[in-house]
């Protein structure tokens, strides 16, 4: 479904993407693994045409984005759901205003078809009676569950989770990840996740990429991933997997935790 | 010796180099972010025409900007009036000319001080709080957010402020005007016993049609500058800025703002007087 081709990416001298590739098949959720600055963010903006890329190609489905024009960019843009690092929420309106955000803008839908369309999709995310609440009003996890919310509202083919637990306590954090897996059951939606978090990563991820220094280092399955003998993977698989992946008889992760 | 002198030679030559390396870095940026605010500018202009214009959100801009500044505007331009009576009034006495402080007052006020003070209020108040608005915007990835969704954030955000900048300040500097010819009668009539109804005689012997066109082409020409100031320092700011950027861009915005508002004048008054020949 989305393709990325050889991809690099530049900010003055500082290389952040040398001649990526990625494919993430329609229905898989895509987990894009990384330390920090490895520009898995900045993969995320350009797949979301917010920022434009120095060379390469990135394809959604049979449309190449770099030969788009805004307007038609636009309308594709209208596929794309994203959930932001920090929810990206409009401080200036009410939740119900963000989630009405897009129906508001590129639909002609009643006010009363709006607002049943944001109760839904608030249901949907296990948020009920916040409609007139302000995002100040909201805590962290709140603020994700709505900003995914909003994400959804215009029934996206994909959505783009940059960081969607960063900043929050344990028990949210795998509140989020349920929410994650059980919208990708329900909607059988095309996700891609960016994390460092790897109880994240593992709980939702049916595909997962590793990228270092700008390139792709490792794909697969999570099964597979933890098969991969390779010394930057593995460390950064073990420093954060879950128990259940750590205690796997698994003969390579068990060399790597002897290291 | 020598070897010391070349020394001191290599030391200047090499201070030289970086001052003028220096220069050359503050000029390539000031060259380029007036480009960016200039591209910024144009695609407002195309993006003004292009429908639909979401009337409410200029509606509420025109509310912000307008109605939430017309106390601070009109007391602003009242003890301007009452300063330029007051200081017209000494001045013109010993020239035993103090008849002609109801002209001192309205000329200045209508055709210079009136648009300025009211700019000068607007880009402290508006232009600022535009900036800080923009830069939390861009920091908080809302405007990133806003382009996701489909919407073009200058056609979103720039337009309504842009207009309602526009449309305002020329609405705000009749009120600040008036004001000020307000305060200018004040001032003479209670303190130096002018009579009052000469004073107004001869404002109004004064004023031309001119004069109130100069002012209101003024006022139009600062506002769409403290509206295109305020929102390119909103919009340039990194996203990795920080609070510290905001607050950064927040106090340029204003400065560049009240720079520009008299460079303007400038511009202004040699084509206006100087070259169309206005009164």
């Amino acid at each position: 479904m989305i393709s990325v081709k050889n991809v690099s990416k530049s900010f003055g001298s500082k290389k952040v993407l040398d001649g990526l590739d990625l494919e993430v098949p329609r229905g898989e959720t895509v987990v894009i693994m990384g330390r920090s600055g490895t520009g898995k963010s900045v993969l995320l903006k350009l797949i979301a045409g917010l920022i434009p890329f120095d060379s390469g190609e990135i394809w959604f489905d049979d449309t190449e984005i770099s030969t788009l024009k805004t307007k038609e960019m636009n309308s594709l843009r209208q596929k794309i759901g994203m959930l932001f690092q920090s929810a990206a929420l409009f401080d200036s309106m009410t939740v119900a205003e963000n989630v009405a955000f897009m129906l508001n803008q590129h639909t002609n839908y009643t006010k009363q078809e709006m607002l049943k369309i944001v109760d839904e999709k608030l249901e949907l995310v296990d948020l009920e009676g916040v409609q007139n609440l302000r995002p100040a009003e909201l805590s962290g996890g709140m603020r994700k569950r709505v900003g995914l919310a909003r994400a959804l509202a215009f029934n996206p083919d994909v959505i783009l989770y940059d960081e969607p637990t960063t900043g929050l306590d344990p028990v949210t954090c795998t509140e989020i990840n349920q929410l994650i897996s059980d919208l990708h059951e329900r909607l059988q939606v095309t996700s891609i996740v960016v994390t460092h978090d790897m109880h994240s990563a593992f709980s939702v991820g049916t595909l997962m990429v590793m990228i270092h220094e700008g390139r792709q280092l490792a794909h697969g399955t999570p099964d597979e991933i933890i098969n991969i003998d390779d010394p930057i993977l593995q460390q950064f698989v073990l420093f954060g997997a879950p128990d259940q992946i750590l205690k796997m008889e698994n003969p390579i992760l068990k060399a790597y935790i002897g290291r | 010796m020598n070897r010391e002198s070349e020394t001191h030679e290599s030391n200047e030559g090499f201070r030289s180099h970086l001052i003028l390396n220096r220069i050359k870095v503050r000029l390539h940026t000031v060259l380029s972010e007036t480009g960016q605010a200039f591209t910024l500018f144009f695609q407002t202009l195309v993006q003004i025409f292009r429908p639909p214009l979401q009337f409410d959100l200029l509606v509420k801009q025109l509310l912000l900007i307008g109605v939430n500044s017309l106390a601070v505007v009109m007391v602003s331009g009242f003890f301007t009036g009452m300063v330029l009576g007051v200081q017209g009034y000494i001045q013109l006495k010993p020239y035993a000319v103090e008849g002609s402080v109801a002209r001192f007052v309205c000329v200045s006020i209508v055709k210079e001080l009136g648009p300025m003070i009211t700019a000068f209020v607007l880009a402290g108040r508006i232009g600022a709080s535009i900036t800080a608005e923009l830069s939390t915007m861009k920091v908080t990835e809302q405007i990133d957010a806003l382009e996701v969704m489909g919407t073009n954030p200058v056609k979103y955000l720039v337009v309504p402020r842009f207009l309602a900048c526009t449309i305002m300040l020329p609405t705000l500097t009749i009120f600040s005007t008036f004001a000020g010819i307000g305060g200018g009668f004040t001032a003479v009539v209670t303190l130096f016993d002018v009579n009052g109804s000469f004073f107004l005689l001869e404002a109004q012997k004064n004023l031309y049609v001119g004069s109130v066109l100069i002012s209101l082409i003024k006022a139009t020409s600062f506002g769409m500058a403290i509206a295109a100031v305020g929102c390119y320092k909103g919009f340039s700011i990194s996203t990795a800025g920080g609070a510290e950027g905001v607050g950064t861009a927040t106090t340029g915005s204003a400065v560049i703002s009240l720079i520009t508002i008299l460079i303007l004048d400038f511009v202004l008054n040699h084509i206006l007087f100087n070259i169309l020949g206005l009164v």
